[in-house]
């Protein structure tokens, strides 16, 4: 059974949104990096770069193939993780915590609402 | 999408299934990465039972594989493999595969998932065109019979749990274990008869079963239970890509196709081309002595990158950079850990020491042409 924190947002494309005043923290679902397996490469935005809600902004990369991650939410990229360079099996392995992606100043907080609660994540993602 | 005899069973343990070649196969059950390790160091079990198994019979058979294959099939006897190409007279490859020498009038080809209907039938047409048909029968017995792929440094420890004693055709052993590296023998698994042949994809030791489609599950439930005491785990395709890849085994539709030749893919060790007449002689003789134009070479990451992935561009480094050919094959080697693959570029960029740049999303990332296999078991 996938973990699916109830703390958490989550787009349909798989990323988890941890918010903190204006800041949105975005990395992928545990059901995401096992669905992905073995991570090899995660290539991150620039800081400074605008991002908008649905916009592909990164890449992970498994041993089979590329996926595109994509932002849940619109803003201004503030920070990346820069564990990830050298350990990206940190997603594999703290796909909520250590695995964390980027985080967004955002411009539209409002959308947070519009993404899944966990239950409605869970529901998506079927018992598996 | 077809399924091949043991569906259930990758299905009861768990696997991941994907399309592959029109068939739904397991990419992989516990992750790529532990079965390719799993592979390299104890052993794996893959089911191969997608691929096509074709019986050549009759008193012409041998003359006719000898004219249809590069291989020099004239140094087969009963009871050996080789690797052969099956090539159209533009030199183009039709297919890559093995030739099983069962008996002077028997061989059996094992032909690659997505190339069956093709080889077959480009077979049949070439054996009605024969001064004589009837010294030769083809067979697609395709759906009937399947394989199991029994691979990695372990495999010699628990293979004889599926053939009982002694061999009763083929090469004459005691026990499958006494095979040689390309030797086949028939055996018996509960009374049927099944082939063992002592090959595989992975640069490891191992062994390939290939046995009629009703016994394919036992046999693998056998082949688990005991190869499991000695590390031997459930492998699917994703692990048989990287460790093929690993050790620059070529893949049909990556490496070769019918535009490809043997010669540029690297392979003319397997083109006897001083054994006589064969389709497509006359164009890679004319191909060798004018030297290929492009090369297959393999390549290792040399800086922190994302994989290689095929249809990639592959640039020549340095200020006069052109573009100077494209990756048939990439992925991260789970043994080296490390970016590495496979792709043609130009015969000039061919040798192991140049300096090239894999294209990736748009950013160049430094690579090396190395020398194949690019993983070698340490002694």
């Amino acid at each position: 059974m996938a973990n699916v924190p109830s703390d958490l947002k989550y787009a349909k494309s798989h990323e988890w949104v941890r918010v903190a005043g204006d800041v949105a923290t975005v990395g992928i679902t545990d059901h995401a990096q096992h669905e992905l397996t073995d991570i090899v490469f995660v290539e991150l935005p620039e800081p400074g770069r605008q991002v908008a809600a649905g916009q592909s902004c990164a890449v992970v990369e498994s041993v089979k193939t590329a996926s595109d991650i994509y932002s849940p939410v619109s803003g201004e990229v503030l920070e990346v993780n820069p564990e990830l360079g050298g350990n990206p099996g940190l997603v594999n392995k703290e796909p909520y915590a250590g695995g964390w992606f980027f985080k967004v100043k955002m411009t539209r907080p409002a959308e947070v609402e519009t993404l899944l609660s966990p239950e409605q994540y869970l529901a998506q993602i079927g018992p598996n | 999408m077809k399924r091949t005899p043991l569906f259930d069973v990758h299905q009861q343990l768990g696997a991941k299934l994907i399309e592959f070649g029109g068939w739904e196969m397991p990419v992989y059950y516990s992750g790529i990465v532990a079965e390719h390790l799993a592979v390299r160091q104890a052993a794996g079990l893959f089911d191969i039972s997608h691929m096509g198994e074709v019986f050549v019979r009759g008193p012409g058979a041998a003359a006719f594989l000898n004219y249809i294959l590069t291989n020099d099939v004239g140094r087969l006897r009963p009871g050996q493999g080789q690797y052969s190409l099956m090539c159209k007279p533009s030199g183009g490859v039709v297919d890559d595969l093995y030739v099983y020498c069962l008996a002077p009038e028997e061989f059996l080809l094992v032909v690659n998932a997505a190339r069956i209907g093709a080889d077959v039938a480009w077979l049949q047409e070439q054996c009605s065109q024969r001064p004589d048909p009837r010294q030769v029968r083809v067979e697609d017995a395709s759906e009937q019979w399947g394989a199991i792929a029994v691979q990695g440094p372990a495999s010699c420890r628990f293979i004889e749990v599926c053939c009982e004693g002694r061999s009763d055709r083929g090469t004459a052993v005691s026990v499958a274990t006494e095979l040689k590296k390309n030797e086949v023998a028939g055996f018996r698994f509960r009374g049927d008869e099944v082939f063992v042949a002592r090959t595989g994809y992975t640069g490891e030791d191992g062994f390939e079963v290939v046995a009629p489609a009703g016994l394919l599950a036992p046999l693998w439930t056998a082949l688990l239970e005991a190869g499991r005491p000695f590390g031997a785990q459930p492998a699917g395709l994703g692990a048989r890509d990287t460790l093929r890849t690993e050790v620059c085994y070529p893949l049909y539709g990556h490496e070769l196709d019918e535009n490809t030749t043997p010669l540029e893919a690297g392979l003319g060790f397997f083109v006897a081309l001083e054994k006589g007449d064969f389709i497509g002689r006359s164009a890679l003789i004319a191909q060798k002595e004018a030297g290929v134009s492009r090369k297959l070479a393999a390549f290792k990451m040399i800086e922190r990158s994302a994989p290689p992935r095929p249809q990639y561009a592959i640039w020549k480094g340095g200020a006069d950079g052109m573009r100077v050919g494209v990756v048939t094959s990439g992925t991260q080697s789970p043994s080296l850990g490390m970016g590495i693959g496979l792709g043609y570029v130009v015969a000039g960029c061919a040798a192991p020491g140049t300096r090239v740049e894999i294209e990736i999303r748009g950013r160049r990332a430094a690579a090396e042409v190395v020398r194949k296999p690019i993983y070698r078991k340490a002694d």
